[in-house]
């Protein structure tokens, strides 16, 4: 049990890292993008890279701030 | 798309994660002893073979719309993590990177650790320090070779890029026999973590059912603008009074 909880964590360390945050937004922002492209009808290029900025400077304010 | 841009950001994502390893490499070898040393890189880099051989022809499976999606969200988390340490590196709100002192810790730890043999290795200790530091170092690159390669329909390139960073490396570690401090870890890894935010944004938001303005070109675009903006970012976070002397985002200063 102990073993597979470390082989969890190293995979979750590995994958998300630091800022779990980031991790959220950038799937978030996917999920919204497909809503938009698929459901809405709008191509939604803009959006990824929009919110993928904002999470890393949210993310470098709380690193520094903490 | 040509295979330039994969083969360079492996290649760089490698040399990084090389150095790292090289340094553990050197530390086992030096102070424990080599043949056990190489026992346990030699079993590292064929699991790490292995992993690509099984994994990258397997990934390509997968519909390409799907593999774009998941493989575009973990390029873009993995990769700004990359580019979030980078920063907080450059504008001295972590510590570099120090090969040197990375060195030492691991020339100290290998010193104190008893000897004892088991099987065919003589020195178990250099054995799984070299084995566990080259293969947590690799799985790294692999990620980045599956992905990148799995995408552009070419891991073949990716694993080129990645053995050439190896060989590089190696063949610098031998003649050196020293840790490479003066290596830019941080300029590199910033630029790796631009890379891959870059291809995982674009992959992500294709795989999402996006159509890029200018299809492939966009790239073009999106990858200096990731570059403009983690520099900014880099600018604005600076503490404002540092003294020249002291300055933390000078690499060779504080990590030779």
């Amino acid at each position: 049990m102990r073993r597979l909880k470390s082989i969890g964590a190293f995979w979750y360390d590995f994958v998300v890292g630091d800022d779990w945050r980031v991790a959220v937004v950038v799937v978030a922002a996917l999920a919204l993008t497909a809503v938009l492209v698929h459901a809405v009808g709008v191509n939604a290029w803009w959006l990824l890279p929009v919110l993928v900025f904002a999470a890393l400077g949210w993310s470098l304010r709380r690193a520094i701030r903490s | 798309m040509t295979a330039l841009p994969l083969i360079l950001t492996v290649f760089v994502a490698c040399a990084v994660e090389a150095v790292e390893a090289l340094t553990i490499v050197l530390a086992a070898g030096l102070t424990r002893e080599w043949r056990s040393t190489f026992q346990g890189m030699a079993l590292a880099l064929a699991a790490l073979a292995a992993i690509v051989a099984v994994l990258g022809p397997t990934i390509t499976l997968l519909p390409l719309t799907a593999l774009r999606l998941v493989v575009g969200a973990l390029l873009a988390i993995f990769g700004l993590q990359w580019l979030r340490k980078a920063i907080l590196r450059a504008t001295g709100h972590k510590s570099l990177h120090d090969e040197a002192s990375a060195y030492l810790r691991e020339v100290t730890a290998a010193k104190a650790a008893a000897s004892s043999s088991r099987g065919r290795v003589h020195d178990w200790y250099a054995f799984t320090l070299a084995f566990k530091g080259v293969l947590l170092e690799g799985l790294e690159v692999v990620f980045i070779v599956i992905t990148f390669g799995a995408n552009q329909n070419n891991v073949g390139a990716a694993v080129i890029g990645a053995a050439a960073a190896v060989v590089v490396v190696a063949v610098t570690g031998v003649l050196v026999r020293a840790p490479l401090a003066k290596v830019p870890e941080n300029t590199m890894k910033f630029a790796v973590g631009i890379m891959l935010t870059s291809f995982g944004i674009f992959w992500g938001a294709e795989g999402a059912g996006v159509s890029w303005p200018g299809q492939d070109a966009a790239l073009l675009v999106l990858v200096p603008v990731v570059a403009l903006v983690a520099l900014c970012y880099t600018l604005l976070l600076r503490p404002r009074a540092v003294q020249p002397a002291s300055a933390p985002a000078s690499e060779e200063v504080t990590s030779s």
